[in-house]
């Protein structure tokens, strides 16, 4: 039995990633796929990827620091499926490496936004269609940074603990709905934004195997195994968790 | 004087904890910077240090404003020659609404002040800690950071984040001598809880009810987490870096 038989799924960063590896266990599942991304043509990569795999999809081009973006977003959703079931908040970057009295207000701004507000901002439209439908679960992309420290990514930082603030707050305020709302916490994984931080300072590929115990990076279709999981009825009484996908990193 | 000779910023220091960590900062032998969105407030809890023969000076600031940032740090090192200590403590509660009614501007305001507003504060007064050799920062987080709060999404996820700046800033300059740590506070008598007990419908909800729900059986007093920021600031802790310091009565053990 496929874990998310004919469940609709929105999926934001679809374009790549993170993002592009769970839609396609979400297609493998048998998911209707919405892709959401600022990046139009990763979207459409994603959308045909996903439907050679026999799933429905479409890509969408979004800006989700926007609100009527992301308002438009889920309603184009209901448009084209009729309903909302899952919902992977995962859009997210990185920004500038510096210190916290060397980083920029800009930076902070644009990551804080991102990576935080637009979380909220989706949860805020998704779960307006969910309470329609008396049910829903969303996961939520924070970070083994929502856990932890995070030198010389104090915005990055911050944002991810926010994410568990904003994960932990909606999971008791709609428990009762009931829609779930959890949050996965990767571990460093292969993923252009990683992979463009390597690309600046090299020695980072080395730093980051050696900081989980598992002695390598995560790949993306690790992290989308552990939410397709999150996002089905066989996690029907998991919510509010910050769900540690990093290869025993916070285990030390 | 477990705090002679130090130079201490205290933001929020017109009421509630901060006016409390201000009063007893000063009375610990530290020279206080008393900042406050509210000037009045801010001016007469300096006052109140200066008639005790203390050292303090009051100014307004919007910690959420770079500008005001930078310049309640400048204005200090003016006024009294180095910093030493940073209390970030500003915060608001922000409206109380469900996550999918909760407003655009109702989000950036509590972002602004209890998220943007750490930052800044940390932003601008590392510097002056390097020169000093050191320094502590203390960042006012709450139970808030380490759960969920029903009607405060944007409060939870300030709160939570506060923790993240927390523990960055502690590794990024632990070599530099400056400690940053985080006090989580439970519910404490001030009129920051009292605006949230206004909340609630029933008109039962008050201050002592809210207190009343913790394993301690009663709300905490600003001066119980003022202590505990006395500590974190002064050499006693010596060794307390990047710690979250829970001070709630027992709440977020139950």
């Amino acid at each position: 039995m496929a874990l998310l038989k004919d469940k609709v799924a929105l999926i934001t960063g679809g374009g790549s990633g993170i993002g592009r590896a769970t839609a396609l266990i979400f297609a493998r599942e048998g998911a209707r796929l919405v892709l959401a991304d600022l990046n139009r043509q990763g979207a459409e990569e994603t959308a045909a990827m996903a439907e050679k795999a026999g799933a429905q999809a479409i890509a969408i081009q979004c800006d989700v620091l926007k609100a009527a973006a992301v308002e438009d977003l889920v309603n184009q959703t209901i448009k084209q499926f009729g309903r909302l079931d899952c919902a992977f908040n995962n859009a997210g970057v990185a920004g500038d490496l510096a210190r916290t009295a060397e980083s920029t207000e800009e930076c902070w701004d644009f990551v804080v936004g991102i990576d935080l507000k637009a979380v909220w901002l989706c949860m805020k439209y998704e779960i307006a269609q969910m309470l329609k439908q008396k049910s829903g679960a969303i996961v939520n992309t924070a970070s083994i940074a929502g856990l932890g420290a995070n030198p010389l990514g104090i915005a990055y930082c911050a944002s991810k603990h926010g994410v568990l603030g904003l994960t932990r707050t909606a999971a008791v305020e709609y428990a009762r709905i009931p829609i779930r709302v959890n949050a996965v916490c990767p571990g460093v994984t292969q993923t252009p934004m990683v992979d463009a931080g390597i690309a600046k300072r090299p020695k980072m590929r080395q730093t980051f195997e050696k900081i989980h115990p598992m002695g390598r990076l995560g790949r993306p279709e690790e992290i989308g195994e552990a939410v397709a999981w999150l996002s089905s009825d066989a996690a029907s009484f998991v919510t509010g968790i910050p769900l540690p996908v990093d290869g025993g990193f916070t285990a030390i | 004087m477990r705090l002679a000779d130090k130079v201490a910023l205290i933001t929020g220091a017109g009421s509630g904890m901060g006016k409390a960590a201000a009063l007893l900062f000063a009375a610990e032998g530290a020279a206080v910077a008393a900042v406050d969105i509210d000037e009045a407030a801010a001016v007469e809890v300096a006052r109140e240090i200066t008639g005790n023969r203390g050292k303090a000076f009051g100014m307004r600031a919007d910690v959420s404003n770079p500008a005001d940032a930078q310049r309640m740090v400048e204005e200090t090192v003016k006024r009294f020659g180095k910093l030493n200590v940073l209390y970030n403590n500003a915060g608001i509660e922000g409206e109380a609404n469900l996550t999918a009614n909760f407003s655009l501007e109702g989000w950036e305001k509590v972002i602004g002040v209890n998220l943007r507003g750490v930052f800044l504060g940390m932003k601008y007064a590392i510097p002056e800690m390097i020169k000093a050799g050191g320094g502590s920062i203390i960042n006012t987080s709450s139970t808030a950071g380490l759960s969920g709060v029903r009607g405060g999404c944007a409060y939870a996820a300030s709160k939570h984040g506060v923790i993240g700046l927390t523990k960055t800033a502690a590794l990024e300059y632990a070599r530099r001598n400056i400690r940053v740590n985080a006090i989580c506070p439970g519910p404490i008598a001030t009129p920051l809880l009292e605006r949230i007990a206004g909340f609630q419908k029933s008109r039962e909800v008050t201050v002592q009810s809210m207190g009343a729900n913790t394993p301690a059986g009663r709300p905490g007093a600003p001066e119980e987490i003022a202590k505990v920021a006395l500590f974190l600031a002064s050499d006693e802790a010596s060794y307390a870096n990047g710690g979250v310091f829970a001070i709630d009565g027992g709440q977020t053990a139950s």
